[in-house]
This record gives C-alpha cells, sequence and structure tokens, in this order.
C-alpha cells in the first residue's frame, strides 16, 4: 500500500491508498472533511472544489498520487465561526445559500479568484464562478457576496 | 436555535430503549432533530393535539414539531417566527424539529408551497391555543381575570405591571393535553414583532462553515457503502451477473435481489470501482417513444377520458366585426429536478424494525410506503428527514432511500447508497412532456370573446399513496403502481375577463418516463401557454400587451402587480413592434401574470431580452417581478424563493430537455442537460408587496409560472417571432427566426 503524504488545512496527513487513483474527494470525506462535496464525479458541476497550492481544483477530478506533498485547503480549513474568511463572512451576511449544497465549492471558487484578483469585476465574478453550477438559483447572491467580501459594493 | 449538538456518543443500547430504532452516530455533529430522536419518549403525533406540534421545556425553551421540513426555503425559521410572535417569545429561545415520523406530527409532503400557508398556519393555531391555555394557567396562579394579563418574553404578567410567571414555571417540561381550538384568538398582525422580519437562517452559517450535516454526510456505525447498477434500458430485467468481474476489489460484494443490483464495500471508493467494474447482463427494455414525435403521439392519444375543467360563459355569441380569431399549440418537454447533488440515503432495517435516514420531501407519507415493500408494521418503521441537495419537486431521494433499506434488509447491516450524476439525471422521476392548444378570439375593443385551452396530459392515479420507487418494482416487493405528476391542469385558463372561458383536459394513462411533480407542477407549461396566446390576442389588435391585460382585471390585488411591474420596467405603453437588429442584435419586453392556482399568490413578471439573430441565442437581460403572497412572513426569505424560482425557470425555458433514446435517458450529465450558470444571469428587480392582514400564501413556486411567456414575449416584441416550444434553444431560435420552424 503506497503512502501519500499531503498538507490538508495545514496540518500533515498520510494517506495509505493501494489505489493512485483514488480522487481527492474521498481522501478528504474520509478524513471527516465533508464540506467538500461529490455532485457529479465528471468535472461538470464544481460541488467539490478545493484549493490546491492556491488554485480551484475539482476533486473529483484528482487523483491522491497527484497530490503527494501538496497543500490543500478545504472550506473547513478557510475559516471557522471564530475566524471566519470574508468571504465566508460575507456569505453569512447576503445569505447566501438555500439547500448549500454548491455553498462549498463556489466560496473555494472565490476564494481563488479573490487570491490573484483583489478587486474583481462582476464579470470577472462571473467568469471565474461560471464552472460552479447552483440549482437553487442563488446566483446573483453569490457575486453580490463576492463583492462585499473584497470590499466592494455589489 | 437549532444549534448542532456536539459530540453526541450514544450508546446503542441506550438509544434501543426508546421503542423506535436508532443506531448511534458517528458524527461529532448532529441536528437536534436526530439528538432529539435518538433519546425521545413516545410523543403526541395527532395533528389535533396541541403537544404534536409545541412543547414548552424545563429551560423555558419551546420546541416546535413541524411535519414539514427545511429544503432550503427557510421553514427553520419562518415557522419559529410564527411560533415565537403567537407565543410572545424571543425566536431565538424556540427549537426546530422537522419530519421525523417518530417525533412530529404528519402535516403532508412538503409540496405545492404550502409550507407556511398549510403547515405554518396549523402551528400557528397551535400556538395561539397554547398561548390562550398559558394565560388561564397563569389566572388561576395569580388569582386574576384572564384580560387583565399579558405574555412577553416568555412570562405571563399582570398588564398592571408586577412581577409574572414565566412559560417553564407555568408548563415546562408537562404537556398542555389541548385540542387545537380553532376559535382560539390569534394576535393582530399590527402588534407583529417577530413575523415580518428579515431574520437570518439558522442554517446558513453551518452551510457557509461545511459543518451542516447533509444527508449525504451522515455516518452511522457499520455502515456500507453501496452502488446501485441500473438497467440497461427502462424495464429492462437482469439475465446474469458475472460476480467474478468485481473479484479484484477488496471487500466489495454484490447484492442481488430480483432485478435490483448493487455493490457494496466498507469505502465509497471501492463501491465506486466496483459498480464500474462489475459485468451484468441485462433484457431488452420496455422502450420508450420516438422524441422526434412526441408531441404529435401526446396528441394522438386517445387518452383515458376528456374532462371539461373549467366551463363560463357562452361561446355561441355573435362576433363583432374585426374580431380576430387565433390558434396556437405550446409544447413543454419532460424535464429532470437536476439537483446538483445526486440523491442518497442510509438506512438500518432490522428482523423487526427499520430507520431511514432520507432527504425525503414526504417522510411521514412514506412511512405506509416503506411499511409495505419491508413487510413491517407501519409503527416499526421510522423516517428521519435530513436535508439532501435541493429537489424542487421528487427527485432521486426517496429512490436512494428505498435502494438503502431492501439493501440494508438484504445484508443485515446499515446501508449508504449514493446515486451518480447518471443516476440523478437519469432515473429521478421526470416532469411530464404537455402538449397545450389554445384557440380564441378578441374584439377590436380588447374584449376576449372565446377561449379554449385544451391539455394533454398524464392522469393522477386515484388513490396511489406514492409515486411508485424504482427498488421495491425491482426487487419484486410489495407497492401500489401508478403514476402521479401532480396537480398539472392548474391555471390552464387566463385570470382575464372573456365572454366565454373552457378548459379540457385530455387525460392521458401514461408518461413516457415516471412522472413526479416537478416545481409548481405543470404551472410554468400552462401559465407559458395562456399568457403567451393573451399577448398573441393583444398583438392580433395592436394593443398594448400591459393595458389588455389591465383592461380585464378586477382584482385589485391582480391589478397592482401587474401596475408595479410595469413601472419596475419603466413600461412605456405602446403594441408589439419588431424591433431593428442592431448588429443582428433584437432587443425587447415582455410582460406575464399569473394569479397562481387562481386562488393563490400574485405574481407579474417582466422580461428584457436580447436575441442574436445569427446564432439564435436568446440573453435575457433583466427581469422585473412584483410579488404578492399575502402576509410575508420572512421578507427575505421569500425574496430567496422569488429569485430562485425566476432562474430555475430561466434555466428550464432556455435550455432543458430530457433527452431519450428508445431505450433509455440518453442526458445523463450537465453536458447533455446544461442548466443556467453564471453567465446566464440577469439582472433582477423584485419588489414585494405585504399585506399583513391577508392570509400568507405560498411564495415557493408561484413566481416559476409567469416566466416562460414573459420570456417568449420578450423575444416576439424584440423578432416578431412567437416561440411555442420549450426550451429555446439557439438551434431551435434560430430555425424559427428564419422560419423554418
Amino acid at each position: 500500500m503506497a503512502k501519500y503524504n499531503l498538507r490538508v488545512n495545514g496540518n500533515a496527513r498520510t494517506i495509505d491508498s493501494s489505489d493512485a487513483d483514488k480522487p481527492l474527494l474521498y481522501v478528504l470525506r474520509e478524513l471527516k472533511l465533508t464540506a467538500t462535496k461529490f455532485g457529479c464525479g465528471l468535472g461538470q458541476c464544481g460541488a467539490c472544489t478545493v484549493l490546491i497550492e492556491g488554485a480551484a481544483v475539482r476533486s473529483c477530478q484528482t487523483r491522491v498520487a497527484d497530490v503527494h506533498g501538496k497543500a490543500i485547503i478545504t472550506l473547513e480549513g478557510l475559516g471557522s465561526p471564530g475566524n471566519p474568511h470574508p468571504l465566508q463572512t460575507a456569505f453569512i451576511s447576503e445569505q447566501v445559500p438555500q439547500c448549500g449544497y454548491c455553498t462549498s465549492g463556489m466560496i473555494m471558487s472565490a476564494a481563488a479568484l479573490l487570491s490573484t484578483n483583489k478587486k474583481p469585476s462582476e464579470s470577472d465574478i462571473r467568469s471565474a464562478l461560471d464552472g460552479n453550477l447552483c440549482r437553487c438559483g442563488t446566483h446573483v447572491r453569490v457575486v453580490r457576496a463576492v463583492m462585499a467580501a473584497s470590499g466592494q459594493r455589489g | 436555535m437549532n444549534a448542532p449538538v456536539k459530540n453526541l456518543r450514544f450508546s446503542r443500547r441506550a438509544i434501543l430503549k426508546g421503542g423506535a430504532l436508532a443506531v448511534g452516530f458517528a458524527l461529532t455533529e448532529l441536528p437536534d432533530a436526530i439528538a432529539q430522536g435518538a433519546v425521545a419518549a413516545p410523543r403526541a403525533l395527532d395533528p389535533k393535539e396541541v403537544d404534536s406540534f409545541l412543547a414548552v421545556n424545563g429551560d423555558g425553551t419551546v420546541t416546535v414539531f413541524c411535519g414539514k421540513v427545511d429544503l432550503g426555503q427557510g421553514l427553520r425559521i419562518s415557522i419559529p417566527q410564527i411560533a415565537a410572535e403567537e407565543l410572545g417569545i424571543g425566536v431565538d429561545k424556540i427549537k426546530f424539529v422537522e419530519g421525523d415520523t417518530a417525533l412530529t406530527p404528519d402535516q403532508g409532503r412538503t409540496s405545492g408551497s404550502n409550507g407556511i400557508q398549510r403547515g405554518g398556519m396549523q402551528i400557528r393555531q397551535a400556538a395561539a391555543t397554547a398561548r390562550k391555555a398559558l394565560i388561564d394557567l397563569a389566572a388561576q396562579r395569580l388569582n386574576v381575570r384572564p384580560e387583565d394579563l399579558v405574555i412577553t418574553g416568555g412570562e405571563v404578567r399582570p398588564k398592571a405591571g408586577s412581577s409574572g410567571i414565566s412559560f417553564a414555571n407555568l408548563i415546562g417540561g408537562r404537556q398542555f393535553d389541548l385540542k387545537l381550538d380553532p376559535k382560539a384568538p390569534l394576535m393582530d398582525p399590527s402588534s407583529y414583532t417577530i413575523v415580518g422580519k428579515p431574520l437570518a437562517r439558522p442554517d446558513v452559517p453551518a452551510k457557509c462553515f461545511g459543518t451542516h450535516v447533509y444527508m449525504h454526510d451522515l455516518v452511522v456505525p457499520d455502515m456500507l457503502h453501496a452502488r446501485v447498477i441500473r438497467p440497461a434500458a427502462v424495464g429492462a430485467k437482469l439475465v446474469s451477473v458475472d460476480e467474478s468481474s468485481i473479484k479484484d476489489i477488496a471487500g466489495a460484494n454484490v447484492v442481488r435481489v430480483k432485478d435490483l443490483l448493487a455493490v457494496v464495500a466498507d469505502d465509497e471508493w471501492s463501491a465506486i470501482r466496483a459498480s464500474r467494474a462489475l459485468r451484468a447482463q441485462w433484457s431488452e427494455g420496455s422502450g420508450l417513444p420516438a422524441q422526434a414525435d412526441l408531441a404529435a403521439a401526446l396528441r394522438a392519444d386517445p387518452g383515458i377520458v376528456d374532462e371539461t375543467l373549467v366551463n363560463k360563459g357562452s361561446a355561441d355569441a355573435q362576433q363583432p366585426d374585426g374580431a380576430k380569431a387565433l390558434t396556437a399549440t405550446y409544447y413543454w418537454p419532460m424535464q429532470s429536478h437536476g439537483s446538483i447533488g445526486p440523491s442518497c440515503a442510509v438506512a438500518d432495517v432490522r428482523a423487526d424494525a427499520a430507520t431511514v435516514w432520507t432527504a425525503s420531501q414526504g417522510t411521514h407519507g412514506n412511512q405506509t410506503t416503506f411499511a409495505r415493500f419491508l413487510g413491517l408494521p407501519k409503527e416499526k418503521v421510522r423516517l428521519i428527514y435530513l436535508e439532501g441537495s435541493g429537489c424542487y419537486g421528487m427527485n432521486g431521494h426517496e429512490d436512494a432511500a428505498a435502494d438503502a433499506a431492501i439493501l440494508s434488509r438484504a445484508v443485515g447491516r446499515p446501508v449508504r447508497v449514493q446515486w451518480t450524476r447518471e443516476d440523478e439525471l437519469g432515473w429521478d422521476p421526470k416532469g411530464p412532456p404537455q402538449l397545450i392548444a389554445i384557440s380564441g378570439a378578441v374584439a377590436p375593443d380588447g374584449r376576449i370573446l372565446d377561449w379554449l385551452t385544451e391539455l394533454w396530459i398524464p392522469k393522477t392515479t386515484r388513490g396511489l399513496p406514492n409515486i411508485p420507487l424504482l427498488a421495491p418494482e425491482a426487487a419484486g416487493l410489495d407497492h401500489v403502481p401508478g403514476l402521479n405528476p401532480g396537480l398539472v391542469s392548474q391555471n390552464g385558463d387566463p385570470s382575464y375577463a372573456a365572454e366565454s372561458i373552457q378548459v379540457i383536459a385530455h387525460w392521458l394513462k401514461d408518461a413516457p418516463l415516471r412522472p413526479a411533480p416537478i416545481r409548481s407542477p405543470g404551472k410554468p407549461a400552462n401559465c407559458f401557454a395562456v399568457e403567451s396566446f393573451v399577448d398573441e390576442l393583444a398583438a392580433a389588435i395592436g394593443a398594448d400587451p400591459v393595458e389588455f391585460r389591465l383592461r380585464g382585471l378586477k382584482d385589485s390585488r391582480a391589478i397592482e402587480v401587474i401596475r408595479r411591474t410595469a413601472a419596475l420596467m419603466n413600461w412605456q405603453a405602446r403594441p408589439y413592434r419588431v424591433a431593428s437588429a442592431n448588429n443582428g442584435i433584437a432587443r425587447g419586453r415582455g410582460i406575464s401574470f399569473v394569479h397562481y392556482k387562481h386562488s393563490e399568490t400574485y405574481v407579474g413578471m417582466g422580461m428584457e431580452v436580447a436575441v442574436d439573430r445569427a446564432s439564435g441565442q436568446i440573453a435575457v437581460e433583466r427581469v422585473a417581478c412584483a410579488h404578492d403572497c399575502g402576509q410575508i412572513i420572512n421578507p427575505d426569505g421569500v425574496r430567496a424563493q422569488v429569485e430562485g424560482s425566476i432562474l430555475q425557470t430561466i434555466s428550464r425555458v432556455l435550455m432543458e430537455e430530457v433527452m431519450f433514446d428508445r431505450a433509455r435517458v440518453i442526458s445523463v450529465n450537465w453536458t447533455s442537460y446544461p442548466i443556467l450558470r453564471f453567465s446566464g444571469v440577469p439582472r433582477i428587480d423584485i419588489e414585494l408587496i405585504d399585506r399583513p392582514t391577508e392570509k400568507p400564501l405560498g411564495a415557493g413556486e408561484a413566481a416559476c409560472a409567469a416566466v416562460g411567456a414573459a420570456l417568449a414575449n420578450a423575444v416576439h416584441d424584440a423578432t416578431g417571432t412567437r416561440l411555442r416550444t420549450v426550451p429555446f434553444m439557439p438551434e431551435r431560435v434560430k430555425a424559427a427566426l428564419t422560419g423554418k420552424a
């Protein structure tokens, strides 16, 4: 059984897996990090988005072998009620989620955007999140929250 | 309130004591519903009893037991707001338990946008009855007249100002033993301090920190992960399974119950690998109709019976000079609920009892169904609601629960079933196809002379307890066959005055794929047809669409939503005109109006669109909506629901159609079944009309019904072309624009 060393939300984790192809999504969920959701397993919906070395990546399409030695951040690691990320604060104050199943992926994609673009335009936000699907129709609030999190009025 | 309970650890034995079977939890955070379920004594469940809905706890908090469930639409705050207002206690002192057959009364499915207007009103009456009882109890204790007492902050106190008695002191931990009193006085809306406020939804923070426990996140001890392998074709039978095909996957096993085929494993990834590796042979399916001929096939179907649903006025009046007569046919395709998270459930079925965790909208209604196919007494089957991915009607949640229950019984362990993306889009029960033909005439002065709507829609099977689930049928277990697409025949007639109005339903025996209610069942299609045809009549006499509608209305609430929608759009009266295309982009505006079910919420919907004549691509640029759902409990909750209704239905109108070949559904991923993305989201302006002294009405789906016609009417204004077939995909629009449709 191969061992893979990951840094997950700042903690060193050693993952034993006989299958190098096991998707990161299931590795994370078995670590009880269940914010990251299964949506399609095809890289089409964004529900499983996490940050790998700061970039937004679909964890359902990422092999465990490919994240050996990498730093991974999930929604749980982005912030907490005591120390929330500005996006989490904004998503709460804008009351964004309805069912909330897509929320984790939305916030992670937005976090990647804000790390490279401190003051994105509405159009930048829409482009960055176009691969994240929401069925409840919370899009307007998502855009407003990302604007607010970057210190802009949406 | 509804705060997660930290670090719960129940021993299995302790939990079994309660009578109803429950298993321990491996999760570290659990919603109250489960925590209380695990230790609860048997409760009153009769919806006629106050105790079934409300309990004053020893610490002075109040628990509300709600048979309706929060699917993301905000009942976890709006129901406590209603209860807190009537009781006279802070909303932060209310705990909320939802959708658990062992704990909550049966208030019917959470559907039809009736969570507040039915479920909430039962709870309002329970709370009003309790309030009266609390005052009477305090009057006896204090030896004063009840009318000399008031309730504030969970205390009954003399109006004169001396100290009062807390709810906890009066009845904490004990029962009211009272029937709901339909005459118990309700709080005067002018005194409301909680109802009508945009209070935050309590589940939102946990959803933003990743700690909200979804159905998909539930882990119970000793649980196996399963994947069900659906047949290669609808109606196909399992011929053979090659178990050796998964022998290299450690811990994975095949489970077969007649035609129900699954793999189970200790971990999810092994179950997935096994499901991909498993080789099975299926028979031919039962066959599906040719998709291209579907609309024609519906019209040609002899059906079961023709029923006149509406028959008003008389059609034989002599038509005046200059009257214009029109006919048009509209089509709405089969659509999927399109949940972002494929369905999931966990079940623990033992020889004598079963516990099923499910994201179903109808835990109570399913108790009998599950008991039937499991061969257990109803009271030994407990269904516990856990929030899943938004379902907007009956998606695959209940099927996944049935899968899990049958597999758990087969393997003798708790089983978690997770559907795949392909399962969800392929096998969720579908919104049925709807064909709608309308003929009518209009006088030059704008009077609608006669109107006839014909609907071709599947008929609901009388007395059907539940929509048949896939697993009991595949496993050959006891179930009641039939179909139920929801109330798909409503709003087939316009709200406007006419010399005569007739609606005829040609009830069909079947639907191409298993039907189920999908948000606003039938109404998006019916209102698309009716409100498009109203525009066609207006255009026929060169009338302005807003003025034409107002002419035929007397109901002041209807008139107000139309006027306000027009004002939001800065609507200038003019007949429709074909805009000149600028760089090939034609812009136009459209409006529609719906009085939902002719008895509920009023919606005015305006849209501005840009149509690219070269590609046929439609961009909705702006939406304006005025919405009157009577008394508003939580305005931000209503606003969120209206936003969602608009965007989800724009998606359904512009791009959604279930595609199938002669064997099975082939639109099984987000490429072949696309839905709206950020790039397609318009600016939305919503005006909520609050009427505190009116009854509260549903806000979860009425706006859906108004979307299709507003969009089609705007396209007509822009291009002069009528779109009568949904979805408005670019190729279809292009063909219509060039007269090839």
